[in-house]
């Protein structure tokens, strides 16, 4: 203790640390009922952070390439000492990340919490929500495999529908007509260098505007507190709620631990574009709701291909719901009722389509 | 006088009597062109019972209708004629119906004329009528059994499609069934005094699973040995020659084996013996070996060297089968447990193929020989045996690994737990404005 207390006083004589985290010493959060949910955006934070790091010792062997791609991931599943822990825990934290993710954005809606003067931090989150689901589709394909390959294909052929910017967009995505290995070098650029830039900027930026907002209260619990101050309970940013993080963050690495050792992520069949593809082919998780909203629409709706009208219904929506946060100017109250039932109905659809898709033929 | 004025008649009615003459002549080999206006047979035809009835639509099925060729080309007599009486006259070269004895020889005229069939279909044979001399039902019909298949009889009549069609009658998938019309027909072939149960049985084989069931048209069925146009049984001493068109090594080894003189010397036909002829079943282990499946206890007593090599053979696929086994459900264990294991699982294939390749080597009756084949099986059983054993092994350690790790975060967990209590406490005795409940 004494080695830390004086490690501490050499960084505080030049560096001021303890004027740096006065603030942070001051700073408290809200406490009631629902302050779990604030978790979340922690917990999706440190799933990013277990990304990067098993990202990087996944880049100590992977080798992007058609022919070296599905090798380099075998081998490191199978030679590499802990290999299979590294590659299952960072496919497992992929997905878990997207998970939390989303349930963060809903927990934000529900909680109101994007309400003035938070527009700005809505904003960029919905964009990391984005990012995210751009890493889940460029890092899918990473492996080589069989479904991921054809999922590609899949993918990218949807985003080829899109009037006048889908050609040009799915050729730039696949780097050619094709899926091809040209295809993968290019999701392995934007997996491990286009997309963590970006992402990290903004989760700069989201914590950043955090930290100037502080953490939301419900409206109504907001207004209660107003009425009897007495009620109002909070407790200190620092150690406090940062230890309850902290425990979250431990309970995630639990369950991550022991996902990746009794269900280690499958490395499935090296990819052959030259045979057909399996039958009931489907994308990931996460885009399953798109995609079988995509396959229920008729083919054509009033002389309009079903497929482009489904993309431009989803990229309206997506848009909309970018814009929540300035829907909210008069009648307040109103509105958000509105976002509440918008929301709910957006949860039970997703969820409802997702299991819809996965039991589908 | 007389003689001059007879020369000159001749003069002009020769050539007038060999213009009448040479269209007739021609109407033996039908025009490859369409010369004919119109083909007024179908317009009676089309709606005649069944004996006599030809409709337009299945007619437009033949492959010669498609080729432009009509009625008159078979039947003679002169479609252009709505005159059913003109039409059909002998002066028109009118046949009617075609007597079964001369129906090889109708079809021969044109398929057996390669200048003739080179227009339509230059790599197509010209010899079925001289095979069909050779076989039994072309033997029995010049000897005026009428019973036996002609060309119709195989190949449909008035909806003769090419055997590449699959509706048509000897398309492979549909041969089985055409002979059988006849040869499962009891009744139909007791003068004859052979088995009906040719389609029974092969209905059971490993040959008609391929073809039926998997569709694989190169599998065998009753032409690939017996023959098309020159369909015979396959004799005694050609049984093995037949197999081995396709199971090339089988017989190879057989032929170099002791079987082979003692078959010979017996008269035993060499596959059959123990495979059947249309019953070839898909052969086990248990064929065999001395047990009660076994086909060699049908020839080998206990004791003699034949039933020890049998036994020999049988203990060492045996134990191959069994190393392999071994092998797979550990592998599939570790694989459903999730760990990776496709490069040993890949390597079982080659262990999966020296039982093959042991299985086929059984064929040479040499214990020795076999002994090759299953030293490489076993050695690659054993080593992916292995792998699935250290991935099962790994497998646990994993979960002792998750085990210690999940304890330890959970002390972790109780430990920050119980430190935030303490200083949440020590808050509220400092500072009882911020509450902690």
């Amino acid at each position: 203790m004494a080695m830390f207390s004086s490690l501490r006083n050499w960084v505080d004589e030049r560096f001021g640390w303890n004027e740096l985290i006065a603030p942070l010493r001051k700073k408290t959060v809200p406490r009631h009922k629902l302050s779990y949910w604030y978790f979340l955006g922690g917990i999706t934070l440190f799933l990013f952070i277990i990304q990067v790091l098993t990202g990087i010792l996944l880049l100590l062997y992977y080798r992007p390439g058609a022919t070296e791609a599905f090798e380099s991931v075998q081998y490191i599943m199978t030679q590499v000492q802990f290999g299979w822990l590294v590659r299952s825990i960072h496919s497992w934290s992929a997905n878990l990340m997207i998970f939390t993710a989303f349930a963060h954005m809903f927990s934000v809606l529900f909680l109101k919490a994007y309400r003035k003067p938070r527009e700005l931090t809505w904003l960029t989150g919905m964009v990391l929500l984005f990012l995210v689901l751009g890493f889940g589709f460029s890092g899918y394909l990473l492996p080589w495999n069989t479904l991921a390959f054809f999922a590609t294909k899949v993918g990218t052929e949807i985003t080829g529908q899109v009037p006048l910017v889908g050609k040009p967009l799915m050729v730039f995505l696949r780097g050619g007509e094709d899926v091809t290995g040209a295809t993968l070098t290019r999701f392995f650029g934007f997996h491990v260098a286009v997309l963590p830039g970006l992402a990290t900027l903004l989760i700069g930026v989201h914590l950043l505007l955090v930290q100037r907002f502080g953490i939301s209260v419900p409206p109504r619990l907001q207004a209660e507190w107003m009425a009897k101050p007495a009620n109002q309970r909070e407790m200190k940013f620092f150690p406090n709620f940062l230890l309850r993080e902290l425990m979250a963050w431990y309970v995630a690495l639990g369950v991550l631990g022991a996902l990746a050792a009794i269900i280690p992520w499958d490395l499935g069949v090296k990819a052959d574009p030259f045979v057909s593809a399996p039958a009931g082919i489907k994308p990931e998780w996460y885009f399953l709701f798109m995609f079988q909203t995509l396959k229920l629409i008729p083919s054509k709706v009033a002389g309009i291909d079903g497929e482009v009208l489904g993309i431009l219904g989803f990229g309206v929506i997506a848009l909309l719901w970018l814009l929540i946060p300035f829907f909210e100017r008069d009648h307040a109250s109103r509105t958000r009722q509105w976002i509440t039932g918008i929301a709910v109905f957006a949860l039970a659809y997703i969820t409802g389509m997702t299991i819809y898709g996965h039991f589908a033929p | 006088m007389d003689i001059l004025r007879l020369k000159i008649r001749a003069a002009i009615l020769l050539p007038v009597l060999l213009s009448l003459y040479l269209p007739a002549a021609q109407a033996q080999k039908p025009a490859p062109a369409q010369t004919q206006v119109k083909n007024s047979c179908l317009d009676c035809h089309s709606i005649l019972p069944d004996e006599l009835g030809v409709t337009e639509e299945k007619f437009s099925h033949d492959i010669h209708a498609q080729k432009g060729l009509t009625c008159v080309s078979c039947h003679g007599g002169d479609a252009n004629n709505d005159d059913a009486e003109k039409s059909m006259s002998r002066a028109a070269g009118f046949k009617g119906k075609i007597d079964r004895k001369q129906i090889p020889q109708l079809c021969a005229n044109c398929h057996s004329d390669p200048a003739y069939m080179r227009q339509y279909n230059p790599s197509l044979r010209t010899d079925q009528l001289s095979q069909y001399k050779t076989s039994v039902h072309g033997k029995r019909l010049a000897a005026g059994d009428t019973k036996v298949a002609v060309c119709v009889d195989c190949h449909s009549v008035h909806d003769l499609r090419p055997p590449s069609d699959p509706q048509s009658k000897v398309h492979p998938s549909n041969v089985a069934t055409t002979c059988s019309r006849c040869h499962a027909d009891a009744s139909y072939m007791s003068s004859y005094k052979i088995p009906t149960n040719q389609f029974a049985g092969y209905s059971k084989s490993v040959h008609h699973n391929a073809l039926a069931v998997r569709g694989d048209l190169s599998a065998p069925t009753c032409t690939t040995c017996h023959g098309n146009h020159a369909a015979s049984p396959p004799g005694v001493a050609n049984v093995a020659n037949v197999c081995s068109t396709c199971h090339v090594f089988q017989a190879q080894l057989f032929g170099s084996s002791p079987h082979q003189e003692a078959f010979n010397a017996a008269g035993l036909p060499g596959c059959v013996t123990c495979h059947s002829n249309h019953e070839i079943v898909h052969p086990n282990d248990e064929f065999i070996g001395t047990g009660d499946k076994s086909i060699c206890t049908q020839c080998h007593t206990d004791g003699d060297a034949g039933f020890v090599a049998a036994s020999s053979i049988k203990q060492q696929l045996d134990q191959l089968a069994a190393a392999i086994s071994s092998a797979d459900q550990i592998l599939g264990r570790a694989e459903r447990s999730g760990m990776e294991v496709s490069q040993p699982q890949l390597e079982l294939s080659q262990a999966k193929d020296a039982l093959t390749k042991a299985r086929v080597t059984i064929h040479s009756f040499k214990p020795a020989l076999l002994e090759a084949d299953i030293k490489v099986g076993m050695a690659t059983a054993s080593k992916d045996y292995e792998a699935g054993k250290k991935a099962m092994e790994e497998r646990n350690y994993r979960r002792v690994g998750l085990g210690f790790s999940l304890i330890a975060i959970l002390m972790v967990l109780a430990g920050l737990r119980m430190y935030i209590r303490r200083i949440e406490e020590k808050d509220n005795d400092e500072n009882p404005s911020v509450v902690h409940p």
